[in-house]
């Protein structure tokens, strides 16, 4: 039987899979792709708990569809931002990146 | 008008404030508007000293035991209330009579010596900042209050003495005037400080009542007042130029002539006899330093007439004459009477003023030529500069009638008397005969360099001396008439003169001594026809007598070597333990600091890899932090950690 | 996903997992969320992250999709995440319910959309708004004046 802890496992694994793309990728739009990914694992963590633990009541699925909006959002300013600093810089490498060091 | 000026007594030293803001902000461009509006204030600044004197007149003695007092409080805290505020009493209305009126006539005086001066306005503000601090200093209530405008003075005089700053002399003069006093000063600061934490208070009255029972509020004991007395000293001894501090004075006269009138003879250099006068009941209550303050005050005077004798200056015979006078005040104040003191005071300002005015319209006559021996003559080129110089001289001289006489013979007296006293009766007889010797110096030397001046031949023909503008004789005029009548007002056959005014304790009818005034009269006379003898008539040689007594006249011409034993000292003591001291610093300081700043700095360098500027970085970070963070909670409670790996929620 | 070196099938296989979560969705009786899962990010933000690729990527689309130096480190501090995460998890004593879920959650998803949570709702609808309009202003091409 499938219970509360393997979603919960597999929300944390998908969590640290997009983790480690957003840490360890060069390209931008790959570091996006792993926030989408931990977006998805808070998502089905959100459902999972609205369906094993507060059963019924269903703000866990509302919560999620705003994280959806949300995540939407973001995407679409985070392009934004890569194809602009593209155009700065003909680049999507996040190495060549570095103007948090004045 | 009487009564207004009596209870707004603030507004004296508020409008030349007003003046000086004005001057230095507004009308520095414009000349005459900075003159007219500097004179216009310290006019109606006297127009009112004058009214409060005259109200501390009706008032009879009044005020002499209750001064009237207006005070704000400046602030408060815990153990120390400090206020500001005005006292009136016949000492502090005398001298706000005094300062505001030499204010005024070196006002009007400087119309024509300063004009065509680049920093004619300039000068102007600096005299009204003068006179405003002047003013609140000679009616503080408290010590305090006296202590800052005390030193606003000094500021003042080191602004004027380097008035012109362009000469390297003037500026050199100025840091030597303000350090000088400044060294003064700290034994000032620390002997009021000293009043405070002992007594509680520095308001001059009720300091006034506590001191002569001091042991009933305190737990000094006789010689720690004794040492508070005379830490308290020095700042007069710097103030007021008394030896050894005397040394700023004399270059003092780097200042324009209207400043040494006003400053470094009539005013700001009797501050720190006003000071030792307000605080009188302090020295009277420990006679030791009664004594050090008479002594001082009798050494310094002939120390430095003797000095003056052979000077060739005029300003700086002027400024040693000063030095000498003040002598004569503290000695005056060292025998007790505040009476004596303060009229010499008042006649001092009248006939010093006069004459350093004179010897400024001398100077503007000869074009600054400072040497008298290029002088002579000039009796029939300027006949207003020659009799009201000669007054002054006769003042200062001690001739009946003029102010001096009067003066210079209740300072006699005083001593004279203090000498029947059971203690220190030796010390104050021998301060008798010195003070005695050095008014017959007085006049000789005042004679030698009137006769060297104004009679005789002109040496150099080279100048064409013309007399001084209207605004320059009429301060002369209005001076000399004050130094032959003044002093009048304390003549022993006056029934309610000076002394019942301005004095401590009981009111003592003035004696006549006919003895003292015989004495003098007849030492001063004989000074003058000597003077006359040597430099009038020429019946000695001058030059063979610098030559028969050579070693005396080069220790008198070079000053006693004392800006050079204080150089020698400086140069060695002190450079030398500056050099010390440098060398810790360099090497022990400074190797500290900088070794914890080279930490800094390689610490720096080694963390500064830490900033990559690169997001990735930073993020990693932040979750191996999590990570670490996670496991800690974890292990130290598992409920704790599940409620932060669910955010709080339970 | 992360271990491809080429970013467009890095994207396709992204998509995979979408579709995944979606089944997960379904597996957790949340039928309204796995459709939305679907539409969203399996439609609208795949495509959008093609549009990126497209629109960054020159040439060939080997070797786009490298790891950085740092991806060692990376890949240790997201494994720890994982097992801490894991044995946190298993660790805990869930309250679980065990009650039966209902059979269809959209009609009350809506009703608490529109009732309870109608605020949030708005703002997330303005917040698109914006971020369209930021998204726009910031991609679009800056005019050098100077």
């Amino acid at each position: 039987m499938i219970g509360l802890e393997h979603f919960l496992v597999l929300s944390g694994t998908l969590f640290c899979i997009g983790l480690f793309g957003a840490l360890a990728k060069r390209n931008a739009i790959a570091i996006l792709m792993g926030l989408e990914l931990m977006l998805n694992a808070v998502n089905i963590n959100l459902v999972a708990f609205a369906r094993y633990v507060t059963t019924g009541i269903l703000t866990g699925h509302v919560f999620a569809i705003f994280v959806i909006a949300v995540a939407a959002a973001e995407v679409a300013v985070g392009l934004a931002l890569i194809v602009a600093i593209y155009r700065d810089r003909i680049s999507v490498n996040v190495d060549d990146f570095d103007w948090l060091k004045w | 008008m009487i009564d207004f000026a009596l209870h707004n007594a603030w507004l004296i030293p508020l409008l030349p404030a007003i003046a000086f803001v004005l001057i230095a902000l507004v009308l520095r461009p414009l000349p005459k508007a900075s003159a007219f509006v500097g004179i216009t204030a310290i006019l109606i600044s006297f127009v009112l000293a004058i009214h409060v004197g005259l109200g501390v007149i009706q008032a009879g003695d009044q005020f002499v035991e209750h001064p009237l007092k207006q005070v704000v409080t400046w602030f408060e805290m815990s153990g120390l209330k400090i206020e500001m505020g005005v006292q009136i009493d016949p000492t502090s209305a005398m001298m706000l009579f005094v300062v505001t009126l030499v204010a005024l006539l070196v006002n009007i005086y400087s119309l024509g010596y300063m004009h065509g001066d680049p920093g004619f306005s300039r000068f102007y503000a600096f005299l009204a900042l003068f006179a405003m601090s002047m003013l609140g200093l000679v009616i503080a209530p408290n010590l305090l209050q006296m202590f800052v405008f005390w030193e606003l003075v000094g500021l003042c005089s080191y602004l004027l003495i380097g008035f012109w700053w362009h000469k390297y002399s003037a500026r050199e003069a100025a840091k030597k005037a303000f350090i000088t006093t400044r060294t003064g000063d700290f034994g000032l600061l620390l002997g009021i400080l000293l009043l405070q934490i002992n007594f509680g208070t520095l308001d001059l009255v009720a300091l006034g009542e506590m001191i002569p029972n001091f042991q009933q509020y305190t737990n000094l004991t006789f010689g720690g007042l004794t040492a508070i007395a005379a830490i308290l000293f020095l700042g007069p001894i710097g103030k007021s130029g008394q030896f050894p501090l005397h040394v700023w004075l004399p270059d003092a006269m780097e200042g324009p002539t209207p400043v040494s009138a006003l400053i470094h003879a009539a005013t700001m250099v009797v501050a720190g006899v006003f000071l030792v006068g307000r605080t009188l009941i302090l020295f009277k209550t420990v006679p030791g330093a009664m004594a050090f303050v008479a002594f001082m005050g009798g050494f310094t005077a002939l120390f430095a007439a003797t000095i003056a004798i052979t000077q060739t200056e005029m300003k700086k015979i002027l400024a040693y004459s000063t030095v000498s006078q003040l002598g004569y005040m503290m000695l005056a104040l060292g025998a007790g009477s505040l009476t004596a003191s303060m009229f010499h005071l008042m006649t001092h300002a009248f006939f010093k003023a006069l004459m350093f005015l004179g010897a400024g319209s001398v100077l503007h006559a000869m074009h600054n030529e400072a040497n008298i021996w290029k002088y002579g003559g000039l009796k029939k080129k300027m006949p207003i500069t020659y009799w009201t110089f000669l007054t002054g001289c006769l003042a200062i001289a001690g001739i009946f009638p003029f102010a001096g006489f009067f003066s210079k013979d209740e300072i006699l007296l005083v001593v004279k008397e203090a000498s029947h006293g059971a203690q220190f009766g030796g010390l104050y007889t021998l301060l008798f005969w010195m003070a005695t010797i050095t008014a017959a110096m007085t006049a000789f030397y005042m004679f030698r360099m009137f006769f060297i001046c104004f009679h005789g031949e002109p040496r150099d023909k080279s100048f064409h001396p013309h007399e001084a503008p209207f605004s320059m004789t009429f301060a002369l005029v209005v001076l000399s008439v004050l130094s032959v009548f003044g002093g009048f007002v304390g003549a022993p056959w006056v029934e309610h003169g000076f002394g019942y005014y301005v004095r401590l304790g009981e009111f003592h009818h003035p004696q006549v001594d006919p003895v003292i005034i015989g004495v003098s009269t007849i030492l001063a006379l004989g000074a003058i026809f000597l003077a006359y003898w040597i430099y009038g008539k020429k019946a000695i040689s001058h030059e063979a007598l610098a030559q028969k007594f050579a070693p005396l006249y080069k220790l008198s011409f070079n000053k006693y070597y004392i800006d050079e034993i204080y150089l020698w000292l400086i140069h060695n003591i002190l450079d030398g333990l500056g050099r010390v001291l440098w060398w810790f610093d360099i090497t022990v300081v400074d190797g500290i600091i900088d070794g914890v700043a080279n930490t800094a700095k390689v610490l720096g360098s080694v963390l500064r890899r830490v900033q990559t500027g690169k997001l990735q970085h930073y993020a990693l970070v932040l979750f191996a932090g999590v990570v670490v963070l996670v496991i800690i909670m974890g292990f130290a409670d598992t409920t704790s950690a599940s409620l932060s790996l669910l955010g709080g929620v339970r | 996903m992360v271990m491809n070196k080429n970013i467009f099938h890095s994207a396709l296989f992204m998509l995979i997992t979408f579709l995944g979560v979606a089944a997960v969705y379904f597996m957790l009786h949340a039928d309204f969320m796995a459709a939305v899962q679907v539409l969203v990010y399996g439609g609208a933000i795949t495509i959008f992250l093609v549009f990126g690729i497209m629109l960054t990527i020159r040439g060939s689309m080997k070797e786009t999709n490298l790891f950085s130096g740092h991806a060692a480190l990376a890949g240790i501090v997201s494994l720890a995440l994982v097992v801490v995460n894991a044995v946190m998890v298993i660790s805990t004593n869930w309250s679980v319910t065990g009650a039966e879920p209902p059979e269809e959650t959209v009609g009350s998803i809506a009703e608490l959309m529109l009732t309870k949570y109608v605020v949030p709702f708005e703002v997330a609808a303005i917040l698109l708004l914006v971020a369209l309009i930021g998204a726009v202003i910031i991609a679009k091409e800056v005019k050098k004046t100077s």
